[in-house]
């Protein structure tokens, strides 16, 4: 029996990717590529970032050079576990006609278990929004399960919020409370550099007991207690405090959905950085000799003019219905679908916006503009 | 599978460089397919054989220039079942289309030793302001998987995927990290149309637009941040006017890129 909170040190969680690799797992984490910290799998623990933060704002992202060797001091990124969940690309199936009758074959899912290293509070709570959507409900999604089902999870709490995040305002916060198989919390002072450990399953609690540690004293519990309340109290980004959900059924007809637009490029950037957006399209592939086909499912965004074609034509072709269409189903009509928000307060969508649209603050315009309606 | 009587196509040329039937010539393995499933019985480029329509489907590369072009177009679209434009030129006008916004005749007397030898119109038009198109390959040149899947798609009887989207979605969709926000590179991918699979942004260069404009793009939001990116005057009506200059989504932003920086 191991301790259920502990302390490891730098070259445990090196150690820790590792292990994870010999009992079988694909394991994606944190790493520095090109100008950013992205998520992808490691092949080794040296893999994982060190000694980098970045600096966040609306519209932009650059890497820093940190004074310490912090692994997650960092916000959230240009990918989410989405990518890993719910790719981006997948085939559905492919057909052959070569002799003569028609085969479908369904695309095998994969069997690799992952293990997701240096998961945010807040991109936990998307995963589980994630699962809800695509694994809740009558028919789950079985390209989905078969990714999620047996990942492992491991939380790295936020002791450094970025200059977009606003977990709190969404219900959530800088700490995991469950739903997890280790949660980390990293430290780094005098005392040097280590990660407070928590376990919340039997498989965490078996590697944190092949790795080196100690057990946590009451200092370092305490220390982690108020780092992270006090991450709590310095998120870079809040929403206004209203009813989200009632303020976006109100704001239908608000003049500043044409005032977004004019800044909008519909691009769709901050659909695919989203980590609870799940909308998807499905492609055919035939080759030229019409022997071989393949059904694909791509990622689509509501801001894309197809997205919204019927019989006829699109339905929501302006700028604003398709701005308001996709900031009304994050914050109110998610609710109504998937009993929460669908939005987790993660910042990507302000940060990957090319032009620095910031959601919370036009949920902030929309707050004024709607009191002032009030008002008169 | 039934017997079914071979399709027949064809391959033409207006104004243009040549570079879009070169991306065809280019399809190798797939274009020794191609010739397996389809009889192609017009294409200058790679044969002197030129038999007469009708065809089933016509590629038509470049812009219409001449009046001699613009008779020809129209006969080219009554032979054809199915008419597909290919690249910048044939969609947008192309490159030359920059005379649209010039004086032709003083190029005319200036570039060229003996200017009564040219015969020209005032203005380089895409294809389908004469006729009708059924579909469009847009870039300069175009992307060769996007003519293959076309053909495929024809063969097969079903419509092509061409969707209107930004290159960012494909960008996003590759994994790619943004060179806008992440390095401060100018990008033209917010309001250009998909297809190339987001090319210059894998090789973090900014996307400079080849593929002609979404519909309805916003291009006056998106110069105001190129311009937080460092693009100059100059840069910025570079950018909008090259290959696809003519297109009214870009050739709008003619009047935009003077605008004060935010
Ligand atoms: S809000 Fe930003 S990222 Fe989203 S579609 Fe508009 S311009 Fe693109
Ligand atoms: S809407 Fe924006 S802040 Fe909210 S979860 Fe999506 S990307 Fe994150
Ligand atoms: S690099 Fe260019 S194409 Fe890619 S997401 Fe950024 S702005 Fe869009």
């Amino acid at each position: 029996m191991t301790d259920r909170v502990a302390v490891i040190d730098h070259s445990a969680l090196v150690e820790l990717v590792g292990l994870l690799h010999a009992e079988g797992y694909v394991v994606v984490g944190p790493t520095l590529r090109e100008n950013a910290i992205v998520l992808a799998e490691l092949d080794d623990g040296d893999d994982l970032v060190s000694g980098w933060g970045v600096d966040t704002e609306a519209g932009r992202y650059r890497v820093v050079r940190r004074a310490d060797d912090a692994v997650f001091a960092h916000s959230a990124g240009p990918q989410s576990w989405k990518s890993f969940l719910h790719p981006a690309r997948r085939r559905l199936l492919s057909t052959d006609t070569s002799d003569g009758d028609l085969t479908v074959e369904p695309e095998p899912e994969p069997s690799r278990r992952m293990a997701f290293l240096g998961v945010r509070p807040c991109d936990l709570v998307a995963i589980g929004v994630l699962d809800r959507v695509l694994a809740g409900g009558r028919y789950p999604d079985p390209g989905y399960t078969a990714r999620r089902d047996g990942v492992l999870v491991i939380v790295a709490n936020c002791t450094e919020p970025g200059a977009t995040c606003f977990c709190v305002s969404m219900g959530g916060g800088p700490r995991a409370p469950a739903g997890f198989d280790l949660a980390l919390t990293e430290r780094v002072d005098d005392a040097g550099h280590r990660f407070l450990v928590e376990v919340g399953s039997a498989a965490g609690e078996e590697l944190l007991a092949a790795l080196p540690h100690r057990a946590a004293t009451d200092a370092d519990l305490r220390v982690a207690d108020d780092d992270l309340a006090d991450a709590a109290e310095h998120m870079g980004r809040a929403m206004p405090e209203v009813d989200l959900r009632a303020l976006l059924v109100d704001s239908r007809e608000s003049p500043h959905w044409a005032e977004v637009a004019s800044r909008c490029l519909a691009c769709g950037n901050c659909t695919m950085v989203c980590p609870t957006c799940f909308c998807t399209t499905t492609e055919e592939v035939t080759d030229l000799t019409g022997e071989h086909g393949e059904r694909w499912q791509r990622w689509s965004s509501c801001f894309d003019l197809d997205f919204s074609y019927l019989h006829g034509g699109e339905v929501r072709t302006s700028r604003q219905s398709r701005y308001r269409q996709w900031m009304t189903h994050k914050l109110s009509t998610w609710y109504d679908q998937f009993g929460s928000s669908g939005c987790v307060g993660c910042g990507r969508c302000i940060v990957w916006c090319p032009v620095g649209i910031d959601i919370t603050e036009e949920a902030a315009s929309l707050t004024a503009l709607a009191s002032r309606e009030v008002g008169t | 599978m039934a017997e079914r009587s071979t399709p027949t196509l064809a391959v033409w040329k207006f104004t243009s460089c040549d570079g879009c039937q070169l991306t065809l010539l280019d399809c190798e393995e797939d274009l020794l397919a191609l010739t397996g499933q389809v009889e192609i019985r017009h294409f200058l480029e790679a044969s002197s054989r030129a038999d007469p329509g009708p065809y089933d489907v016509s590629l038509v590369e470049g812009s219409i220039t001449t009046a001699e072009q613009e008779r020809l177009i129209r006969q080219v679209r009554e032979w054809s079942r199915v008419l597909v434009t290919i690249g910048a030129c044939a969609t947008a006008g192309g490159v030359q289309a920059l005379r649209n916004f010039a004086d032709v005749e003083e190029f005319r007397s200036v570039v060229y030793a003996t200017p009564s030898y040219v015969d020209t119109l005032a203005t380089s038009t895409p294809i389908a302001a004469h006729v009708r198109v059924d579909y469009e390959l847009r870039g300069c040149p175009i992307d060769r998987r996007q003519l293959v899947a076309v053909l495929s798609a024809f063969l097969a009887g079903r419509e092509p995927d061409l969707p209107d989207d930004s290159v960012c979605t494909e960008c996003k969709r590759r994994g790619n990290t943004c060179v806008m926000v992440a390095d401060g590179t100018p990008c033209l991918g917010p309001v250009t149309h998909a297809g190339c699979g987001a090319l210059c942004p894998t090789y973090r260069r900014g996307c400079y637009g080849c593929f002609g404009p979404v519909r309805a793009p916003n291009t006056r939001s998106l110069i105001r941040q190129l311009r937080v990116c460092g693009m100059g005057d100059a840069e910025l009506d570079r950018v909008f006017h090259t290959f696809n200059a003519a297109a009214p989504g870009f050739a709008s932003a003619r009047g935009e890129t003077d605008e004060p920086s935010q």
